[in-house]
C-alpha cells in the first residue's frame, strides 16, 4: 500500500503545485493519507459517481417525498377501486394497483421505509458490532473468548428464520425490522472488526505509542481504531444495500413491514398473483428496489476498491 | 515560532546526580512462558548508565538486548513475558514496583525509546505533526495548536528541511533518514533523562546512518541525557559509545570502556565478534565467522552459554556458569569498568 502511495502521492503533489501554486493549494495537494487517497480515487470513479447520485436521490426521496408527488398514499381518497389495475398513463406514470391506488405515489413513499431500515440497521450493526469487536480484539484472552462465543450463537441463526421467529406476534414497521436485522447482522461486523484490530494491535506503532506513554484508551481510539476501521466501513457500505433487500424479503413474506405501512416488498407481494394480467403493478416497485440496492452496493464496492490498495 | 517560551527548553535539573546512577539494572531476569516451555531471554543482567553517558549493548539477535530494553520501558507483553526477579532503578526508584499509571507517565517524559523501523513505528493514518504533538498533548495537556507549533520546533531541531511545510505530511512521504529523525524528535520531545535507542540505524543506508548517529550524539550532549544504544554494529559503537556491554544468551559476557574492548577483548565471544569485522588489510582472505548458532533460549547449554561455540572451551566451561570477573592487568592493577564472564579471561586478555 505504502509503495503505491509513496510512488503516486508526492509526485502528483509536486506536479500540481509548482512555485506558482498558492500556499493553500500546496498544502491540500500534499496531504495523502489512506482516506484522502481513497477520496481522490472515488471522485474519478464513474461507478461511485452514479451510485452516489442514486443514493443521494433515494435519500432526498425518502426525506421529502412531497417534492416528487402531490398525493399521499395515506389520504382518505388516495385509492379508488374504479382505477383498479389501470395501466400507466401520462397522468399516472406507473398506473394503479388492485386497490386502485396510484403506484407512483406508493413507490415514492415506500422509499422512506427502505432507507430507514438500511440506515438504522447499518448504524446499529456498526456501533454494536464495531464496539464489541474492538473490545474483544484489544482485550483478548478470556473476554475475547466470551464475546466470540456469544457472537457465534447469533451467527448461527439464519436471517429469514430468525426474522420470522422474532417478528411473529410483533408489530411490523421499519423500526422493528431494523432491530431484527441488526440483531442478526452485528456478528459479521464484530468478526471483521475483531480480526482487523488483532492485525493492527501488534504493529510497531502501537508499541511505540505505548513506549511514549500513551494510555490504553488513547492507543485504542487514536492509533488502532483509525487503522482498523477501513474494512468495517466497506462491509458496512455494501451491507446497507443488502439490508434494504432483506427488509423487502421479510415484507414480501409477510413478516416485515405490515399494512397500512407501505414497502416495496409488500407491493411486490400484493402484485405477484396478478402478474400476467397487470405486470406494471409488480415491475415498478421491483425496479425501484433493484435500483436502490444496486446504488448502495455500487457505492460500497467503489469504496472497497478505493480502500484496498491491492486492487489499484 | 518566536512566540514559544524558550524557558521551557532548558533541561530540567537532573534529580539523581549524587552517587546514584541515572539508571541501574540489577540482576534482571526475563522469561517468556510459551507452549514449548519457558524461554529464558534475560538471565541476570546488570548494567548502569549515568547522565550524559552512552552505553552500547552489543549482541547477536536473540541475545536478550532488546528484551532488556523493553523491560526497562515497561512495554514487555505480559503474559507471555514475566520478570521473576531483578530491579530496574531509575533515579533511585524501582520501576518494577511502580503502579501502572505512574510508570506510564515516566514513559515518554523521563525515559523514551527510538525504534529500529521508523516507518512501521509511526502511525500511517496520522500526520507527523499530529504524532509529534501527541507527546505534548498526552504528557503536558497542551492544545492542538500549541502542540503543532512545538512539533514544528522539534522538526527544526532534528534538522528536517522546511519543517513548517512538512508538518502536515504523513510518515510514508518522508525518506528513511527523515523518518528516523522524526522518531528521534518524538523521543526527544519532552527532554527525557534517558533514551533507549534500539538499533536506530539498522534500517538505514550507510551514509544516512552516520548522519543519524551524529544527530543523536549531538542532541544527547546538548541535553545531557543518558543513552542506551542497542546495536550489533561494532562500527557505530566505536564512534559514539562511552562503554560497552556485550550480551550473549541473556547474560552480559563482557563490559568495558569503548576503546579498550577493541584493543584487548577479555572474552572469546567478543574476540570472535571483532575478528568477524571485514578488514581492508585482509582483503581476499576468508572472513572469520563464529561457528554455530546462538543458543536456543528454551534450552540454554549448561555452564557457559557460549561453550558449544567457543574455540577455547574446557570441561569447566560445560559445568560451571562463569561469573562476571573483574578484569585486571597482569600485575593486578584494576582496569576500571572492565569485566568478563569467562573462566579463562586471563588467558584471553593477556595470553
Amino acid at each position: 500500500m505504502t509503495d503505491t502511495q509513496t510512488a503516486g502521492a508526492p509526485s502528483t503533489g509536486t506536479a500540481a503545485s509548482g512555485p506558482a501554486g498558492g500556499k493553500k493549494d500546496e498544502k491540500q495537494e500534499r496531504i495523502a493519507s489512506l482516506w484522502s487517497d481513497a477520496w481522490r480515487d472515488l471522485r474519478s470513479n464513474p461507478i461511485f459517481l452514479i451510485g452516489a447520485f442514486l443514493v443521494f436521490c433515494m435519500l432526498v426521496l425518502s426525506a421529502v417525498p412531497g417534492w416528487f408527488t402531490s398525493g399521499t398514499p395515506f389520504a382518505a381518497n388516495a385509492c379508488t377501486l374504479q382505477n383498479s389495475l389501470k395501466p400507466p398513463t401520462g397522468e399516472n406514470w406507473f398506473g394503479f394497483d388492485v386497490q386502485g391506488c396510484d403506484i407512483y405515489t406508493r413507490t415514492i413513499w415506500a422509499a422512506r421505509n427502505s432507507v430507514i431500515v438500511g440506515v438504522v440497521t447499518t448504524t446499529l450493526v456498526l456501533t454494536v458490532g464495531g464496539a464489541l469487536g474492538l473490545l474483544a480484539g484489544w482485550l483478548g484472552g478470556i473476554m475475547d473468548s466470551i464475546l466470540s462465543r456469544i457472537t457465534e450463537i447469533f451467527f448461527a441463526i439464519p436471517l429469514l428464520l430468525g426474522g420470522m421467529l422474532i417478528m411473529s406476534g410483533r408489530e411490523g414497521n421499519a423500526w422493528t425490522v431494523s432491530a431484527v436485522l441488526a440483531t442478526l447482522g452485528w456478528p459479521q461486523i464484530f468478526r471483521i472488526m475483531r480480526s482487523s484490530v488483532l492485525q493492527h494491535k501488534n504493529n510497531d506503532y502501537v508499541v511505540a505509542a505505548r513506549a511514549l506513554g500513551a494510555s490504553t484508551v488513547r492507543i485504542t481510539l487514536r492509533h488502532i481504531l483509525p487503522n482498523a476501521i477501513a474494512p468495517v466501513i466497506v462491509v458496512g457500505a455494501i451491507s446497507l444495500g443488502v439490508y434494504i433487500g432483506a427488509e423487502a424479503a421479510l415484507s414480501y413474506l409477510g413478516i416485515g413491514v405490515q399494512p397500512p405501512e407501505i414497502s416495496w416488498g409488500l407491493m411486490i407481494s400484493d402484485a405477484k398473483d396478478r402478474f400476467l394480467q397487470a405486470p406494471h403493478v409488480l415491475l415498478f416497485p421491483a425496479a425501484a428496489l433493484s435500483i436502490t440496492v444496486l446504488a448502495f452496493i455500487m457505492v460500497g464496492d467503489a469504496v472497497r476498491d478505493a480502500l484496498d490498495p491491492k486492487l489499484r | 515560532m518566536t512566540s514559544i517560551d524558550k524557558t521551557t527548553n532548558v533541561p530540567a535539573p537532573r534529580a539523581a546526580s549524587e552517587g546514584t546512577p541515572l539508571l541501574e539494572v540489577r540482576d534482571l531476569h526475563v522469561e517468556f512462558h510459551t507452549r514449548d516451555g519457558v524461554a529464558k531471554a534475560v538471565n541476570g543482567v546488570s548494567y548502569s548508565v549515568d547522565a550524559g553517558e552512552t552505553l552500547a549493548v552489543l549482541g547477536e539477535s536473540g541475545s536478550g538486548k532488546s528484551v532488556t530494553a523493553q523491560a526497562i520501558m515497561g512495554i514487555l507483553d505480559m503474559p507471555p513475558g514475566k520478570i521473576p526477579s531483578g530491579e530496574i532503578l531509575f533515579q533511585g526508584q524501582d520501576l518494577l514496583k511502580l503502579p501502572a499509571d505512574e510508570y506510564r507517565k515516566i514513559r515518554g517524559s523521563k525515559i523514551a525509546m527510538i525504534f529500529q523501523d521508523a516507518l512501521s513505528s509511526l502511525n500511517p493514518v496520522h500526520t507527523v505533526g499530529a504524532q509529534l504533538g501527541e507527546m505534548f498533548r498526552v504528557h503536558r495537556g497542551m492544545s492542538k495548536k500549541d502542540s503543532l507549533a512545538k512539533a514544528v520546533e522539534l522538526m527544526d531541531r532534528v534538522k528536517i528541511p522546511a519543517a513548517k511545510a512538512r508538518v502536515g505530511d504523513y510518515p510514508h512521504q518522508f525518506s528513511g533518514g527523515m523518518r528516523q529523525r522524526i522518531m528521534i524528535a518524538m523521543a526527544m520531545a519532552l527532554e527525557p533523562d534517558l533514551i533507549i535507542a534500539d538499533e536506530p540505524t539498522t534500517a538505514l543506508d550507510v551514509t544516512v546512518q552516520a548522519q543519524v548517529m551524529d544527530l543523536l550524539a549531538e542532541l544527547q550532549r546538548e541535553m545531557n541525557m543518558g543513552l542506551i544504544l542497542i546495536t550489533h554494529d561494532l562500527g557505530v559503537v566505536a564512534d559514539v559509545a562511552d562503554k560497552i556491554a556485550v550480551m550473549y544468551g541473556g547474560r552480559i559476557v563482557e563490559t568495558a570502556p569503548v576503546h579498550e574492548i577493541y584493543k584487548r577483548p577479555a572474552h572469546p565471544y567478543t574476540r570472535g565478534l571483532l575478528d568477524s569485522i571485514p578488514r581492508l588489510d585482509l582483503k581476499g582472505q576468508e572472513l572469520y565467522a563464529i561457528k554455530g548458532l546462538p543458543p536456543n533460549l528454551l534450552n540454554i547449554p549448561s555452564g557457559c552459554a557460549f561453550n558449544p561455540r567457543c574455540p577455547k572451551a574446557q570441561d569447566v566451561c560445560r559445568t560451571d556458569v562463569p561469573v562476571l570477573h573483574r578484569v585486571t592487568e597482569q600485575d593486578g592493577t584494576e582496569l576500571p569498568g572492565r569485566g568478563s564472564a569467562c573462566h579463562f579471561w586471563k588467558e584471553q586478555i593477556h595470553g
